[in-house]
């Protein structure tokens, strides 16, 4: 028997969004298959890749360990509203002059975790972000340009 | 604390105006708004979902499955085995070499048999993938399980189960009548090795294993299928040869390539893995029974890790002798690789880059390809290198030490020059080996102290070097131009990493207009000629010579419209930096961007096309220096400083080569220290995830320094060398030796993981 589906009213990059979810499908599900924002990815669906994550009230979330139906009264950015009228977000923009994408499977989850740091922290040392990257893999680059692209976006934003 | 770094360098040996800039990619854009069309992404009208039944295991006879209580499932649209294949010839060829049509199909869908934990057996398409799901668990299968074999030792033992009653061993290129796993024993032998040794004065011997590890892209497996109802077949997925997918969803299913069209969509992650194909056929043979429906399937990770990938274990045995002044005289290698289910480990690479660094007079190599119940292994980034450098590399560094000469100068000294004879036959053409070791050794990192310990442990230095052949094969490109001054470029590699800017800056070049004006496009096997795998580190090398024979057409062209809207003789026209001139009339001059506008008007449009299979191809060298911190009491390693140095031969897009560099020297990193399959006594992979398969995340490493080399290859254009392997191959000997030189343990086991480490220093 198909489960019955939930009504979900919730915020997705700035717009308010309304969907149907079965209980058990993931907010990653949810975005990719229901809602049709595919720029999450799935890299593991258990946490541990980070291709999938998504800003959900001010905090960074694996998208595939969140339930579509716990988005209901939440604020959700995903890689698709990082990017505004005016063009590129300066991480974007660095991510792409930095040359800290290769395949670009993981660049989304990563441009959402940078953005959130750099929100907070307007000037991280390498280390920490290093350690505020730690939750995403990326496979292609060995990290040295990502973070070197965040430091640069740093740089670009307080100037 | 803040850390400063070398900035990373070039060593230029010719300036170009776009070769050697550095652009942003084309589809950059794209790919940082998540606007980029991955193969998981794509939906269809009326799609089906696909899931897969896998061997629970390693080694069993299926003697019967049961599809009634999974097809009476709502909304269970078709399910698929062995037997839907259709009666064809007994051996398949998708471009790369032959091999028997039961094991190339045994691996897309198992018949009769499983060989390792993860094989698929059946597919079932239905209208969610979750009812999929439900399906597969109500498929009923009896399997007879069989003991399990699941290293090289073992499938090689006397009394070893076999794996194939139709496998015999190739003894020195002879078939044999010996039923056995050893699938193929050979050998390359120069000079005398008895004599080699006996001239020795030192001789180190040790014996190593390593682990089976996997690619680890990020992006699971993942196809798109369509099986018309005119019987064309339409196939979307990420892949690294297109044509390569056509050609083995043709051979599977006994349907010509003209009724195949397969589009590469963006691809997150090869390594080499995505070049076999899994459920490709599967899925079209599902889309078939389900009525003509597209069917979609996504690997989990889990089944990533046990039915795709990996690299094989290896067991090893190298020997080497020198003379007290420091020259090599003799090199012996035993090389056992897993090849996994079914013939076809990359012994054979390993072999042949073994010792390849070096000028040694007497060389002996026997490789051995061993069937184990695992998954059958894939191609990784110089797939056989880096476990043969493991052993090499470390055995060298030991006869530096007993020689007591500093371990770069010990290889300088004995470094494989232009005219070197390899071991496997080959003469080195212009290769960078000495310059890779000079720029090492000059290294700011080298001519440093030891990086301080940062928590109270061990620290030591290693070194390493590696070396990959590269490969060239067939690629295609045409270029269009347009009205505006501008050019279309449509090309058949998938770019896995930037490879549309190099190829792009090839046309650019030689057309003489920026690198914006020209805007590349990888396109389907229906709209392009046939291009061979993104593999082989061949992509800027061949397709990027494709494109520079198809600006080459275009050029040619362009200077006979000009002759003729001149009415001069084409010869006395020149197109030099985007302007069109006569050489003997200064009047007569056009940009290429005016005569772009005028061509509908004068005759039509250009198209050149370039189609190539280079030979020429240059191999490449890269070496690493890596500070390691050991703590004594646990065993853990962190690396503290890393430089890599690698010959590019011509770097196009130099920050790209950087990214290979480092990139494939922290898989290296991964692989020495982290990184395996932990089997089970019954042959089950007991960490099939991210947590437990535990690849580098960017909190375990340092920056990672490059210093990118440039000993043209004669054999292109530019000078290009593939980049995108050698890099690969003695990280995990430099960490070995760095290992070795901070607590004295002599690494014969792979990963180097804490318990590894501790092991060897207890004993």
């Amino acid at each position: 028997m198909p489960a019955t589906k939930v009504h979900v009213t919730t915020t997705i990059n700035g717009e308010p969004v309304e969907f149907l979810a079965e209980p058990r499908q993931s907010l990653l599900e949810v975005l990719r298959d229901v809602v049709q924002l595919t720029g999450s990815k799935e890299g593991c669906n258990d946490g541990n890749c980070g291709a999938c994550t998504v800003n959900m009230d001010g905090r960074i979330v694996d998208s595939c360990l969140v339930l579509g139906v716990e988005a209901e009264g939440a604020d959700i950015q995903t890689v698709e509203g990082i990017a505004s009228a005016d063009g590129l977000h300066p991480i974007q923009q660095a991510f792409l002059e930095n040359a800290a994408l290769q395949c670009g499977i993981c660049t989304p989850g990563f441009l959402v975790s940078s953005k959130a740091l750099l929100e907070k922290e307007p000037n991280p040392s390498e280390e920490r972000i290093r350690m505020w990257l730690a939750g995403n893999l990326c496979r292609c680059t060995g990290y040295d340009k990502i973070v070197k692209a965040v430091m640069a976006a740093a740089k670009e934003m307080a100037s | 604390m803040t850390t400063t770094y070398e900035p990373n360098k070039v060593l230029s040996n010719k300036e170009f105006k776009v070769v050697g800039t550095r652009p942003v990619r084309p589809d950059g854009a794209d790919k940082v708004t998540g606007r980029a069309q991955y193969g998981a992404d794509l939906q269809l009208t009326g799609l089906l979902y696909g899931k897969t039944l896998r061997s629970p295991h390693a080694h069993a006879n299926i003697k019967s499955i049961d599809f009634k209580k999974a097809l009476a499932l709502e909304g269970v649209k078709a399910v698929v085995s062995a037997k839907d294949f259709p009666e064809t010839k007994d051996t398949a060829n998708y471009g790369l070499g032959d091999s028997p049509m039961n094991y190339f199909r045994g691996n897309i869908l198992a018949d009769k048999k499983v060989l390792y934990k993860g094989q698929a057996i059946a597919a079932v398409a239905a209208s969610s993938v979750h009812v999929a799901e439900a399906a597969l668990s109500l498929i009923d299968v009896k399997y007879e399980v069989l003991d399990a074999v699941l290293t090289a030792p073992e499938g090689m033992a006397k009394d070893a189960p076999i794996l194939h009653d139709d496998l015999f061993t190739k003894e020195f290129e002879k078939q044999t009548k010996v039923n056995s796993n050893i699938a193929e024993h050979f050998q390359h032998k120069m000079g005398d090795i008895d004599e080699g040794f006996a001239g020795a004065d030192v001789i180190v011997e040790r014996t190593f294993d390593t682990a089976t590890v996997h690619q680890g892209y990020i992006e699971p497996h993942n196809v798109t299928a369509l099986w018309n109802d005119d019987d064309r077949i339409h196939v979307w997925t990420s892949t690294q040869g297109a044509f390569t997918v056509r050609a083995a969803v043709s051979e599977a299913l006994a349907v010509p390539v003209s009724k195949i069209k397969v589009t590469p969509m963006e691809i997150g992650g090869g390594f080499g893995g995505k070049i076999n194909v899994y459920e490709d056929p599967a899925a079209a043979l599902l889309s078939k029974k389900a009525g003509h429906k597209p069917v979609k399937m996504v690997m989990t990770r889990a089944e990533v890790f046990e039915g795709t990938g990996p690299t094989p274990g290896s067991h090893m045995t190298v020997k080497m002798g020198a003379t007290n002044e420091g020259k090599i005289v003799a090199a012996q290698a035993n090389l056992a690789m897993e090849a996994g289910a079914y013939p076809g480990s990359p012994v054979g690479a390993g072999a042949m880059c073994v010792f390849t660094a070096y000028d040694i007079a007497n060389v002996t190599i026997d490789g051995y390809d061993v069937v184990v119940n695992k998954p059958k292994t894939a191609a990784y980034r110089a797939p056989g290198a880096p476990n043969a450098a493991f052993a090499a590399e470390q055995v060298i560094d030991e006869i530096a030490e007993k020689l007591n000469i500093d371990p770069l100068e010990l290889r300088l000294q004995n470094a494989a020059k232009e005219g070197t004879r390899r071991a496997d036959g080959p003469i080195h053409p212009r290769i960078g080996c000495v310059e890779v070791l000079e720029a090492m050794k000059e290294h700011h990192h080298y001519q440093s102290p030891l990086t301080p310990a940062k928590n109270g442990g061990k620290v030591g230095r290693g070194v390493g070097i590696g070396f990959w052949f590269n490969i060239g094969m067939q690629s295609a490109c045409n270029i269009s131009v347009n009205n505006d001054g501008t050019v279309n470029l449509v090309e058949g590699s998938t770019d896995i990493g930037g490879s549309r800017a190099s190829i792009a800056m090839h046309a650019a070049e030689v057309l003489g207009i920026s690198y914006e004006d020209v805007k590349p496009q990888v396109a389907d096997t229906d709209s392009v000629g046939y291009t061979a795998i993104t593999g082989g580190s061949r992509t800027t090398f061949a397709t990027g010579w494709a494109a520079y024979e198809a600006a080459n057409d275009v050029k040619a062209q362009l200077i006979d419209r000009a002759a003729t809207i001149w009415g001069v003789d084409p010869d006395s026209v020149e197109m030099e930096e985007g302007v069109l001139r006569s050489k003997t009339d200064t009047e007569l001059n056009m940009s290429f961007k005016d005569l772009s506008a005028q061509l509908n008007d004068t005759g039509g449009p250009i198209v050149g096309r370039g189609a190539v299979d280079p030979s020429g191809i240059g191999g490449s060298f890269c070496g690493q220096i890596v500070d390691v911190e050991v703590d004594p009491e646990t065993g853990k390693t962190d690396i503290l400083r890393f430089t890599v140095v690698q010959d590019a031969g011509k770097a196009i897009h130099p920050s790209y080569v950087e990214g290979q560099m480092q990139g494939g020297s922290v898989q290296g990193i991964g692989w020495a220290l982290n990184e395996e399959y932990y089997y089970s006594e019954d042959g089950r992979m007991n960490n099939p995830t991210f947590l437990d398969y535990r690849m580098p995340t960017s909190l375990d490493l340092p920056m990672i320094d490059t210093v990118i080399v440039e000993v043209a290859n004669p054999g292109h254009p530019y000078g290009v060398r593939g980049v995108g392997e050698a890099n690969i191959v003695s990280p995990q000997a430099a960490v070995a030796n760095a290992i070795k030189s901070a607590v004295g343990a002599r690494m014969e086991k792979m990963p180097m993981n804490p318990a590894a480490i501790m092991e060897q220093l207890w004993s």
